[in-house]
């Protein structure tokens, strides 16, 4: 599989009245050309900065003091204002959160639909509004031709979505990037929207990075998850290794706050203790150590590096290196881990 | 849309109505008559010449006279101006006003624009600064005061402008300027608050994100919607900038409307009080309505019938 974006030891700096917030402190990750990456976190942790960086669309405040982009080798980091310009809405287009904000109010919405193609083609008008239209019918937008006169107002949230969709693939990018695409719908339109963007997946072929805190949303989508934490990476790997075999405290944590089926109304569900560090003021060891039980006196001196648990899963937790002492995670992680032991040897998982 | 344009031209002149009635009256309270000061009349005299303009007759009956003229367009003749009938003398002093009015609504619009645009671009920089202090000093400096030195500078010292002429475009250049500061400060600070505002919304960080360069944001996107706001100011503006002329007028000596109007109520005419004030009252609503309509093509979520679909 080729690497057709490989971001290396990324870090983004924000200057505030406050001092400098170290928002993202040196990422590595790398998207495989057809599948679909996943980003996980809370609000904070520096998913949409992290994604962000990628397009160059972060404020004006920002700074990336370290770091490579790679994008087919080139480094996108050391391209111009205009080269970027080329490269954002063709060969790499993003899917904004709130359907509601993200249209122009005062453009109808064929227009908006086709503007990227008018920007980076020379096709006449008309060949742009018909693709605009042909896309528009693709992401389910009913009667299209007549509706691209309209302007946003006149679209219920979901078809906005669609719309906000239908302006990231018309022309086709061979990255699509999703910020939280489906976290301002309700939860019927939520998947639908995943099965569109699967399904338009199938068909133009593009790489996926989709950005949530849901992941009940992850295991319907992604083919890899990258657990985030406080500006850093703490775990990735393939869905099944991260919701069945988790590694770190952190993974479990935010597994042991989903319902699962087997939840029942009496149980209650497990929230994560504490609050995320400042980032003003990143902690020397693990960020996490403050709000994980299973905490070591190494978690406060140094930070944890990546520990491989199999070719695709790697986790930063000192509970991983060989001298750690043995833990038992929570109850309904052992019994996650009972269901890859069968996983692996052929059973189902569902 | 032509339903509502047709209602609210009906309301246009339901609206005459009420601030002709109501002009009529508050002026038979002003202290005076048109002919106090001509001290050479008789007392007999004085009758006669009031028999003949029949203010000899009670105020209401003066006032459904009055009424019944303004219904068939006869605004009556003025007392001090020669006799001549009021709409006689408002067209032909129409023009110069208008045309003063006209170019200071269009240069202070078109110059806020680019002004409060170009200080939300460069949003915290020496641009910006310097474009708030410009709308500030439009602001707050009186168009009366502006004139003077406006005339003390360009015209009398630098002798680049007539002082108070009235033939040509270079005799309007100093009257507009006046005019035209106060429109130009408003309009750069709405659209400076409105553009900051827009240019951090999402839907410009998505035409971003679609491959526009910064000046594609602005032109294709931004503009636009920044206008809004400043759309809805141009009635309230238009007023400001009528009054204003009334007195920049006298100080340029520019044979328009306004300083016929000053004139005008000094002297008790009353005729030239009412036709003035309704015609004033009717460009103001005509303003309004005009805004208004134009508002709907701006923003297509206010457009008119079907619910917002055309």
């Amino acid at each position: 599989m080729e690497k057709i974006l490989d971001v290396k030891n990324l870090h983004v700096n924000f200057a505030t009245y406050n001092g400098t917030v170290q928002a993202i402190r040196g990422v590595d990750f790398h998207l495989n050309s057809g599948e679909t990456l996943a980003i996980v976190g809370e609000s904070g942790s520096g998913k949409s900065i992290t994604v962000r960086s990628i397009l160059q669309l972060l404020a004006k405040n920002s700074d990336i003091p370290e770091g490579q982009i790679l994008y087919h080798g080139d480094d996108l980091l050391q391209k111009s204002d205009k080269e970027m310009d080329a490269i954002r809405g063709d060969k790499i287009a993003m899917i904004f959160q709130d359907p509601m904000t993200s249209l122009d109010p005062t453009m109808p919405i064929g227009k908006q639909v086709a503007e990227p193609l008018l920007i980076h083609h020379k096709v006449s008008k008309k060949e742009a509004m018909d693709r605009a239209e042909e896309v528009l019918r693709l992401v389910g937008i009913p009667n299209p031709k007549a509706r691209m006169k309209d302007y946003p107002h006149q679209f219920s949230g979901g078809q906005r979505q669609r719309i906000v969709i239908a302006i990231a693939i018309v022309d086709y990018p061979e990255i699509l990037i999703a910020d939280e695409p489906t976290t301002a719908l309700d939860v019927t339109v939520q998947a639908q929207i995943i099965d569109l963007l699967k399904e338009l997946q199938e068909k133009i072929g593009t790489s996926i990075i989709f950005i949530t805190h849901d992941l009940g949303v992850v295991a319907g989508i992604a083919d890899r998850v990258a657990v985030m934490y406080a500006g850093k990476f703490v775990e990735y790997g393939t869905v099944d290794e991260i919701f069945y075999n988790p590694q770190h405290p952190y993974t479990w944590g935010l597994l042991d706050s989903m319902p699962t089926l087997d939840t029942s109304e009496q149980d209650h569900l497990n929230s994560i203790p504490g609050t995320p560090p400042n980032l003003l003021n990143p902690p020397k060891g693990d960020a996490f150590a403050p709000r994980n039980s299973y905490a070591m006196e190494i978690d406060e001196e140094e930070q944890p590096p990546f520990f491989k648990v199999s070719k695709t899963h790697y986790a930063a937790t000192w509970l991983l290196h060989p001298d750690a002492p043995k833990v038992t995670p929570p109850e309904s992680i052992q019994k996650r881990f009972e269901k890859f032991q069968a996983l692996k040897s052929g059973g189902s998982v569902k | 849309m032509t339903k509502y344009i047709l209602k609210r031209i009906l309301y246009l002149f339901l609206t005459l109505f009420i601030i002709a009635s109501i002009t009529f009256f508050l002026m038979k309270l002003l202290p005076g008559t048109p002919f106090t000061n001509q001290n050479r009349l008789s007392h007999e005299q004085l009758a006669i010449v009031k028999a003949q303009y029949g203010l000899d007759q009670p105020v209401l009956i003066q006032y459904l006279r009055y009424m019944g003229g303004l219904f068939q367009g006869n605004l009556g003749t003025s007392f001090q101006f020669n006799n001549e009938p009021v709409t006689q003398l408002i067209g032909q002093r129409l023009a110069p006003s208008m045309q003063i009015g006209a170019q200071a609504m269009i240069v202070g619009t078109v110059l806020g624009i680019l002004l409060g645009a170009f200080a939300a671009i460069r949003k915290n920089t020496w641009v910006d600064t310097l474009a708030t202090f410009i709308s500030i000093l439009g602001l707050s400096i009186p168009s009366f005061v502006l004139a003077v030195l406006l005339q003390f500078y360009l015209a009398f010292k630098w002798h680049i402008y007539p002082v108070a002429l009235w033939d040509n475009f270079q005799s309007s250049v100093l009257p507009t300027l006046a005019l035209a500061a106060l429109p130009l400060g408003n309009v750069a600070r709405f659209m400076r608050t409105e553009m900051v505002d827009v240019m951090s919304s999402d839907y410009i960080e998505l035409a971003k994100s679609k491959g526009n360069s910064s000046w594609q944001v602005v032109t294709k996107h931004a503009l636009r919607n920044s206008l809004i706001p400043v759309v809805t100011i141009i009635g309230p503006m238009a007023v400001s900038v009528m009054t204003g002329s009334m007195v920049v007028e006298n100080i340029f000596s520019i044979p328009g409307i306004g300083e016929q109007f000053v004139k005008s109520i000094t002297t008790n005419d009353y005729p030239t009080i009412m036709g003035l004030t309704i015609f004033y009252s009717f460009l103001l609503i005509l303003v309004i309505l005009i805004v208004d309509i134009l508002y709907g093509f701006i923003d297509p979520r206010i457009r008119l019938g079907n619910g917002g679909k055309e």
